[in-house]
């Protein structure tokens, strides 16, 4: 979590500095949810995220220097510079890719469970998205062939309490989302998602039960983000009172005082922290280092039938 | 005149169709309280109110239909999309609905509604962010597509999308927001017809056919051959659905030579389109084939080297000039 929070604050600096371009959504103060969600999986799992991916990417085994460096633009990024912030794919770790249409990979991550079903293993798909979402067609479809089929999925809505500038009060008829899945036919859970073990624990009952075809399973955790929506929103939306209140909620901190609770020294904690502060340093200085993204890859990985162009005269006309 | 930025033309043409016509409204995600997420209708919620100006959930497909529906039974909406590309998820309501609704109804049933919002590719937003949807809207009879430029196009063009009877796109540009150009004074209303024009600068030498964006790439090409001595004629056909297709002939017909520049992949789109009706209707007068700039075809890449590197460019403007004159690098 920690690994998560250092490598977004510098990501964000380097955003400043113009090393980073596009959108780039910050995740911080939901990391709970990423790393408590990933520690309930096995290899073979697959997991769907949208734009607000560098979280769960880390959560689940991306290299520090490979993120950074897709931020960078460069060829040793996880999507080798072509994807950026909004589109990390990791398949050796199960992550399927962070979705940049709303809604548009519910239904996506609905067909790796589907996958799972026909070829009869036993992996579990774990799909995320925003309150925001829940709104969409692309989610009602998804769930609704999800829990027709009783695919082996579980569905994370991280409900930050706004949609870019819109708090849910207006943009959705009910506040309780599981309503919106039992109409579909699945279980519903429910909590707050600042314990990251709370997390672990609740979303590794929806696992088990999806990896023993007991069918697929809506959460709605709440969380909050203590930056913008992206990094040119300037959240003028809520008030300062509202974000200072929040954060004493903030994750990182809960899990502090678990541990010093728990017998570890702050001594230990600051031995980690400043452990994962030599790998941000370093992967920030990998990606300044590393080589920019390569023509040839971006022609090369368009289609698996190398019959595209190859090269800018024949991508002209 | 007075100067205007492009998002404050279009912003004054929704206000000032507002204020002339009760029926008329603004819808889409983030554009009341938020003021919306290029600032295009900052200000207008304070001015109209939550009846009129109004917030919806992330629910393309759904809005579209609504507006669609209000449209059919007497209001004018205007529907925005936080970006062209989430329009995707609408596409049935305008291609299957708004687009057919008139001929199936035997003429009976009119559609007056706007989709607008901002198109193309903005800086690093990758491939799912950054499509140009002219090729996918200029396909389908019985809705009209727009594309301006400037911002007195913006504004004269919108307000005649408003008092349409028939569905429009009307495609701004995301990286035109803060262009700022000449727009007519207050009180001086000017409605820019569809299917006309304009001559962005006059030449003798080779007519290049531009829209959108990478207008703004010809022009400064444009100026770049003017020093080698090759004067271009810039036409900007403003709506590309329908074309105004005499203008081109007629330029054609005085330079001999054209090329057309778009943002969109190559493969067929209106820069097809135009090369077509061109060498049909211009056929003896052409010296030289027509040449296209567009955007490579692949989807769009993050890195910001390889975005510069799909995009058209001032430099592949002026060698695609260069080849339909025949004329060597200076
Ligand atoms: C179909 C579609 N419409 C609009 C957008 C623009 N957009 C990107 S994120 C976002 C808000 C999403 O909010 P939520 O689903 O709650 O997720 P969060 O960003 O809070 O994690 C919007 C409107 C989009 N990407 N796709």
């Amino acid at each position: 979590m920690y690994l998560i929070r250092r490598f977004e604050e510098e990501a964000a600096r380097a955003y400043a500095q113009g090393k980073i371009g596009g959108f780039l959504h910050l995740y911080i103060g939901q990391e709970a949810i990423a790393v408590g969600a990933a520690a309930a999986l096995k290899d073979g799992d697959t997991v769907f995220q949208t734009y607000r991916d560098h979280g769960i990417s880390l959560a689940l085994g991306s290299t520090p220097e490979a993120c950074m460096a897709e931020l960078f633009g460069k060829d040793t990024g996880v999507s080798r510079g072509m994807g950026g912030s909004m589109h990390f794919f990791d398949k050796a770790n199960g992550f399927m890719g962070g979705w940049g249409i709303v809604g548009g990979h519910v239904a996506v991550a609905a067909g790796a469970a589907f996958k799972a079903k026909y070829a009869g293993d036993d992996s579990v798909t774990l799909c995320f998205f925003g309150e925001g979402a829940t709104n969409i067609g692309g989610f009602h479809e998804g769930l609704s062939l999800a829990g027709l089929w009783k695919l082996p999925i579980v569905f994370i809505c991280e409900n930050n309490q706004y949609a870019m500038g819109t708090p849910m009060s207006r943009t959705s008829a009910i506040q309780d989302l599981t309503l919106k899945a039992q109409g579909y036919g699945m279980h519903g859970d429910r909590f707050a998602g600042y314990d990251v073990a709370t997390v672990r624990e609740r979303v590794q009952q929806a696992v088990d039960r999806a990896r023993k075809g007991e069918g697929p399973t809506f959460i709605e955790i709440e969380t909050y983000r203590f930056r913008g929506h992206s990094m040119s929103d300037p959240a003028k939306y809520r008030s300062r009172a509202e974000l200072e209140e929040r954060k004493k909620k903030d994750p990182l901190a809960i899990t502090k005082s678990q541990l010093t609770d728990a017998g570890m020294s702050l001594e230990a904690i600051d031995e980690v922290e400043e452990a994962v502060e030599e790998v941000v340093s370093a992967a920030v200085k990998a990606a300044d280092a590393a080589e920019p993204a390569k023509e040839e890859v971006m022609f090369d990985s368009v289609m698996a039938t190398k019959l595209g162009p190859k090269n800018r005269e024949e991508a002209e006309v | 005149m007075r100067e205007l930025r492009y998002r404050e033309a279009v912003r004054e043409a929704i206000a000032e169709e507002m204020e002339a016509d009760e029926s008329v409204f603004l819808m889409g995600e983030e554009v009341g309280h938020y003021q919306g997420a290029y600032k295009v209708s900052e200000g207008l919620l304070a001015r109209f109110g939550e009846k009129r100006v109004i917030d919806t959930p992330i629910a393309e497909a759904g809005f579209a239909g609504i507006g669609i529906g209000a449209a059919m039974t007497g209001l004018r909406p205007v529907i925005e999309f936080m970006t062209w590309n989430f329009s995707f998820v609408a596409f049935d309501q305008i291609i299957s609905n708004a687009a057919k609704i008139r001929q199936m109804s035997g003429g009976t049933i009119d559609v007056p509604i706007v989709f607008r919002g901002p198109n193309g590719a903005a800086k690093q937003v990758a491939s799912q962010h950054s499509h140009s949807v002219d090729p996918f809207y200029t396909n389908i009879p019985g809705i009209f597509v727009v594309m301006p430029a400037t911002p007195r196009d913006a504004k004269g063009l919108l307000k005649t999308a408003i008092r349409c009877n028939d569905p429009v796109v009307f495609l701004e540009g995301e990286t035109l927001y803060n262009v700022k150009g000449e727009v007519p004074d207050e009180g001086e209303e000017e409605l820019i017809p569809f299917g006309k024009g304009r001559i962005g600068r006059e030449g003798t030498d080779c007519t290049i056919v531009a829209f959108g964006r990478p207008y703004y790439e010809t022009m400064q090409a444009a100026e770049k051959l003017a020093e080698d001595g090759i004067e271009c004629e810039v036409v900007d056909p403003r709506t590309l659905r329908p074309l105004d297709l005499d203008l081109l002939v007629e330029s054609v017909k005085k330079t001999h030579r054209c090329v057309v520049v778009h943002e969109h992949w190559p493969y067929g789109g209106p820069g097809a389109e135009i090369v077509d009706q061109i060498q049909r209707h211009a056929f003896d007068w052409l010296d030289a084939p027509i040449e296209r700039v567009g955007s490579l075809d692949v989807p769009m890449p993050y890195a910001s080297n390889l975005e510069n590197f799909v995009l058209p460019t001032v430099e592949r403007i002026t060698d695609a000039v260069r080849k339909v004159t025949y004329s060597e690098k200076k």
